[in-house]
Formats: C-alpha cells, structure tokens, sequence
C-alpha cells in the first residue's frame, strides 16, 4: 500500500510540495529532448548565468552551461538518431544525490528531465549555497507562467537517513537513480521499488591517470596541465569516484617527466588547496600501510605533506583498498600497458585519464577487462554527460515503444 | 645506557643537552632493535629510507602514526612471550589500538610510572580512593585503557576503595567510612576526569543540597583521560578544579597525559598547572604541514617518544592531538624537562567526494 506524501515528517520541500509529488505517477511522461523541457533549462540557465551570487562558484556556472539551449541541443544530436520506435521517459524518478558534492543532485534532475520523466530530488543533507542558488533559479523559471506545466515534474526535497520517506518515494517510482557510493545504495536498497521499477546506481569507484612521459615532456603548457590535473583531483580532495588515485608513467624520460609534472603541481596545491591538519597524519598512515602490505613500496621524499606520492613496484588487484585522498598518489612505471590489467579488471574501475595518444589504452579493453568506463584527456574527468560510469543514461531512464 | 641504568634517574633532574643525548641512544637502539624484529617495521622504515647514520638526535628519527596500533598487529617479540594485550578504550564499533607487552616492557612501565608519579606524591604510599566501579578492572585478559590506568594507579594506594558501584552509584557510606578511618591523613583519589565530574562531582553537588557534606581537603587527586566529554558540557579545567573545591575542599588536583600506546611514561601536570615530561620520555610539537619541529608557544601536533616500549615498536609516535610546547628546564614548579599543554584532538577532516561518508557520521 502506497503511504500519503503527506503524512510523512521530517520532509522539507526546497522546491515543489507534497501534492506535487503524490500528484506524479499521473504525469504524462515526455519523449526524451522534448522541446519545453531544453526550453526550460536554457531558461533556468538563463538565470544562473546572470546570477551575481553564483558567479562565485564555478561548478553552478559549469551546469548553468551545460543546460544552456546550445549544449542540450548538441546532447539531442548526439543521442535522438534512432528511427523506427518511440522513446519516452519512465515516468516517474527518484533520485537519491550524494551528501557531499554540491552540484551533483542538478546534474541527476536534468539527466531525468531531458529523458522526460516527473523527478524527485534528494538533495544534500549539507546546507551548500550552490544548492540554495541553483533551487532558487529553478523556482523563479518554474514561477513562470509559461513554464508552469514544468512545476508537476520537479520536487526537490531534503531529509534525513529515513527508511520511511525512501519506502514512500520507492514505492511511486517508475526508475530509481542512487548516487552517494555502496554504503548509501544498500541503505536505500532496503526500500522496494514496484516489480517495474528500474534501477541506476553509482557504487563506490577508483580512477587512474596514464601519462606518456615523452609526450608530456614534449608539451608547452605544462602549467595548464598542472591546473588541469588540480581540477581532476584536489579540487574534490582528489575523493571523488573520478580522481585519479594512481599515475601511471609510460614511455621514456619517466624520471625527468615526474619531476617537472610533480613539481608544477606542488606550485599550484601551496597557492590554492585549503589544508586541513589531520590530512598529514592520514596521508603518513596510509603509506606505512601501503608499505607493510607489499614488499619494494617507496615512499618519495617529500618536501610537505600537500602532496604524497607512493611508489608501488608491481600492481594488483588489491592496491587500490589502500587509496587515500586529499593528495595521495600512487605511482606506477609502465612498461608495457596490459601490466594494468589487473588494476583495471575491477568493476570498480571508472575513469582512465590520459596524456597522450589515448590509443595506447585500447589493449587493455581488448583483453576484456570487467572495468574502465571512462577514457578522457587529464582536465575533463569531471565533465558529467549522459553517458556516465559505463550507462547510458538516457536508455536507462527511458522506455522504447516498439511500433511494428 | 640500560633501561634499570635510566630508572635510577630523579625523572625531572636532567637539563636539555643530557636529556637530548640520553634519550637519542636509547631511542635509536630502540629504532634498530625493532628493525630486527618487527618486520611490518622494517617495511614501514625500508619505505621512507630509513637511514641510521643521518639521524643527530631522536627528533630525526620517525614516528608512526598512533591510528596504526588500529590497524595492524605490531609485536617485536614471539606472540607466546605476550603476557598481555593492551586496547584502548574506543567507542563500540571502533577499531581499538592492540598493544602488545611482554613481561620486560610491562614491567618497565609500572616502574616508570612510580618513578613519575612518586615525584608527586613522596615514596610513602596513602590511603586511595578509586573513583570508578570495581568490574572495570575485572577482565584481565583485555585491559582496557581505564582498567590499566586504575590498575597503574593502584600501586600507589595503601588501602583502597571503590567508590562507585556497577551501576556508577556513589558509595556514600563507604566513603564516609573510609574518610573517618583516615581522617588527618593525606588521601589518594584516582579516575578519569569524564567519570569524576559525572559521578563524583555531581553527586557531591546533590548531596551537599541535602545537607549531605564531605571533607576532601587532605585529597590529591590525580585525573585523566582527556577533556573531550567535558568541553562538549562547556567544562573547563579551572572550572572542574574550582567547583571541586568549593563541593568538598579538594585543592590538590592534577591532570595527566598518556595513551595506552605509550602506557608508563605519563605527562603529570604540576603545581603551576604545566604538563611535564620526565626523562623517560618526551614530546615534540609537529607541523602539521610537514611535520617540521614547532617552536615554544607554537601549537603542533604531539609527536611522543617513550623509552619503554621494547616489545612493540611504540617508542616514536605521532598521536593525533594538538599541543602547544610551553617551554623547557624553566618551569616555576622546579622541574626540569619540557611542560607544554593539550589544545584538543586534531579535526576530523572534511573532504568532499561522491561517496557519502557514512562511518564519519555515526563516529
């Protein structure tokens, strides 16, 4: 039996209301790109574009981009090619955001609005302003009279680890969209979707950067590659399932390449990363672990604790347990690229960022290995597409007609 | 220099340079010795290539980090030459450091806490008051930090009670037994200060409103274990010795520092309320950023060396407290040594990322 939105405590609705939200199964779902759904966004872009408040935080002006008329228009290109049968959302979408990115919940909304279907946000616990600008962009656009048939598929509420709520949520969902890693999706996993409902989760994972040496060598914007690889990993205190938590070196002038790499890099984290004294401690802790675990394991001399890089003479399977984040790096010479395959035969494994000919990566996905979803130059980990941790989202969140 | 050699020491008397240089070669032997015998300690040393010969005084040598204890089982002795395992008091479903002891290094730690805590209470032992219940002691299979602090402290006691039962009850009749019987006498009260503002302090504080008194004035009471539970009641430590006194004229009070990972070398704060370290041990206040020696008056991470510890390789660690070195062989008080004293634990940090941070939300 379906419990009443309404009688539900601890709910607080930052956009939408109870009766919009029980209203939802009764939507009618969209085909994925619909024309009022990119009008909408851009509109919304709109907004936060001309915000003064948000200019302060790049990841809103980075999803205030990405849901510009321009850009949804190129994803419209890139995923509307099919013919022959009819694409609609699922209907309704729950959506369960992590509690420490920020941003990450607007991404997850748009995902399920430009596929067609009525959304139901979990947004942070955390009170992050971005949420409070990004919500108030939102409300304004949807307070538009001509974008008030948007307001019965946007509820974005916030509320505590509630079995409750996630049962009454679950239970109206036609999919069902878990990020915040394996602790939080065995929590909501404990509520039963219907016998339709569908399922996207965004479980615990660990990335790599493979960087040729001789190509980097060769480079002449090595501080932009710094600033780059920052972006990737300190950014997020290098904890997000993106960040590179090994650099692998191949080709020649390894040594030379590392020195210059490392130290620009140094450069960059002294002028702009917030320390936090204990992360000494942490990072100190998890190289003595790292090298009671396995024999040959070097710690590099370091001249302050910003940056940790740890030596690892061989890899497998397990090294990546012994991860930390905050600026702790593990460090691979690579020979030849298959000695990744056990790394990389992880389904745990996301994101390969590279630096150099991407094709040299190819033989590892030729040999099968269960991970790597991801391939992109070192500086774009962090760009979200629809295409996400080996899904293609908007297949996930939609249904096909079959028309004969 | 032996370990019996060093017991012979008064644990205030040396000044810095001998200190320094006596505390360089035990500890450095201490290094080798369990290079020799720890193997996850050598990996640990092999990995930030450690190399004797660079090291000029115990400062340069390196430290683990305490959480380690946590982590891994680190002995420097054959598992059958344990007579004990010590844990520290973690909250349920923490991990708990493992400390393991043979009968040389708990031996070693009992009589440098006499040698310490002696320097304080003169050589004759006194009557003692324990304020804790008696079955915290009971499982002497697993001590358990306040278990061993008791049982450390017990020593010093001629005759003992309890003062709480197991249920945390105040023994008022006992205790009032007990005070009579060696009224004029100086008296031993023992326990951590959590559990005697708690169960001691606040009891007195309900008693006296029923006209109930006692008379604690010949007291010395020796407390530890850390301010955490009391900071978050806005308790302070001039506060907690001011009401004490004013509930039941206990003057004598003194806090100390010490962790189960270094049991024995504990920091006794003195009359001038400085936390002072003997010559069985020291402290050096760290950078957090890398790790560089702090200056007098700069706060730092506590980094503790101890001369003890030869069946586990504890002798130099980084704990995860802040301290501020206040000086040192200058004390008012006349001891000579560093003092310093404890700003807090160190923040668990925030870091952002996709997954959500489950254990750091029920800690």
């Amino acid at each position: 039996m379906r419990q009443d939105l309404h009688d539900l405590t601890g709910v607080t609705y930052l956009v939408g209301s109870a009766d919009i939200a029980a209203a939802m199964p009764a939507v009618p779902a969209l085909p994925p790109f619909d024309g009022r759904i990119l009008d909408f966004l851009n509109a919304a872009a709109k907004v936060l574009l001309a915000d003064r408040e948000a200019k302060a935080y790049p990841d809103v002006v980075t999803f205030a981009f990405w849901i510009r008329g321009a850009s949804t228009k190129k994803l419209k290109e890139r995923f509307c090619r099919e013919e022959g049968h009819v694409r609609l959302g699922r209907g309704v979408a729950f959506h369960i955001a992590p509690s420490n990115v920020p941003v990450n919940y607007a991404y997850s909304l748009t995902a399920g609005l430009l596929t067609g279907n009525a959304n139901i946000v979990r947004v942070p616990s955390k009170d992050f302003p971005q949420v409070g600008i990004i919500d108030r962009a939102l409300q304004s656009v949807l307070d538009m009279p001509e974008y008030g048939e948007m307001k019965r598929r946007v509820c974005l509420v916030r509320y505590g680890r509630d079995k409750a709520v996630n049962d009454a949520f679950s239970a109206m969902a036609d999919t069902r969209v878990i990020w915040g890693g394996d602790a939080t999706i065995a929590e909501v996993r404990k509520s039963p979707l219907p016998p339709r409902g569908s399922e996207v989760t965004f479980a615990d994972r660990f990335s790599l950067a493979v960087i040729d040496a001789d190509g980097y060598l060769a480079r002449e914007d090595k501080d932009h590659i710094a600033q780059d690889f920052y972006n990737d990993t300190y950014l997020t205190d290098q904890n997000a399932c993106t960040s590179p938590r090994m650099v692998i070196w191949t080709g020649g002038k390894r040594e030379e390449a590392k020195s210059e790499f490392w130290r620009r890099l140094h450069d960059l984290v002294r002028k702009k990363y917030t320390f936090q004294s204990i992360q000494g401690v942490n990072k100190l802790t998890s190289g003595y672990l790292a090298a009671v675990s396995r024999e040959g394991i070097r710690v590099e001399p370091h001249e302050d604790n910003l940056l940790v890089r740890v030596h690892v003479p061989a890899l497998d399977g397990g090294i990546m347990d012994l991860k930390d984040n905050s600026g702790y790096f593990f460090e691979y010479d690579c020979n030849d690229i298959l000695e990744l395959a056990p790394l990389c035969d992880d389904n745990r494994c996301q994101t390969i960022s590279y630096l150099g000919d991407k094709d040299m990566l190819r033989p590892l996905l030729a040999a099968g290995v269960r991970g790597i979803d991801r391939i992109v130059p070192i500086g774009k980990t962090m760009d979200f597409d629809l295409i996400w941790d080996g899904y293609d989202l908007v297949s996930r969140l939609t249904r096909t007609v079959a028309v004969g | 220099m032996t370990f019996e050699e060093l017991l012979q020491i008064p644990p205030y008397s040396l000044g810095h340079e001998e200190k320094h240089a006596l505390l360089t070669e035990r500890l450095l032997g201490l290094t080798e010795h369990h290079l020799a015998h720890c193997p996850e300690y050598r990996r640990m040393l092999d990995s930030v290539g450690y190399d004797s010969g660079s090291i000029s005084g115990y400062e340069d040598l390196p430290f683990l980090p305490v959480r380690l204890f946590k982590e891994l089982s680190l002995r420097s002795v054959p598992q059958e030459d344990v007579v004990k395992t010590m844990t520290s008091s973690g909250t349920t479903g923490q991990a708990v450091s493992r400390i393991y002891l043979d009968r040389t290094t708990s031996a070693n730690q009992q009589k440098t806490m006499v040698k310490i805590v002696s320097d304080f209470l003169g050589a004759s032992r006194l009557p003692m008051i324990i304020l804790d219940c008696p079955s915290v002691v009971k499982d002497r299979n697993m001590f358990s930090a306040r278990g061993a602090g008791i049982l450390g402290f017990s020593i010093f006691g001629a005759r003992k009670i309890y003062a709480l039962d197991d249920d945390m009850r105040l023994d008022v009749d006992g205790l009032r037994a007990f005070l009579e019987k060696f009224q004029g006498q100086d008296v031993l009260l023992f326990g951590f200060t959590f559990m005697v503002w708690q169960h001691f302090y606040k009891e007195l504080v309900r008693l006296k409103e029923q006209g109930v008194t006692f008379d604690l004035s010949r007291g010395i009471l020796i407390h530890g274990g850390g301010w955490k539970k009391l900071a978050s009641e806005a308790v302070s430590p001039q506060e907690f010795h001011d009401r004490l006194r004013d509930v039941c004229g206990l003057d004598r009070i003194h806090d100390y520092y010490g962790m189960v990972e270094q049991t024995g070398c504990i920091y006794m704060q003195c009359e001038c309320g400085h936390l002072h370290a003997s010559v069985f041990s020291d402290v050096i206040m760290r950078r957090s950023l890398d790790f560089g020696v702090c200056g007098v008056g700069e706060p730092g991470i506590i980094q503790v060396v101890s001369t003890i510890p030869e069946s586990y390789p504890g002798h130099s660690l980084l704990t995860e407290d802040e301290g501020v070195l206040l000086g040192e062989d200058d004390c008012p008080c006349g001891r000579k040594g560093k003092y310093f004293k404890i700003n807090g634990r160190l923040k668990n940090a925030e870091i952002r990322g996709c997954s959500d941070t489950y254990a750091a939300r029920f800690a």
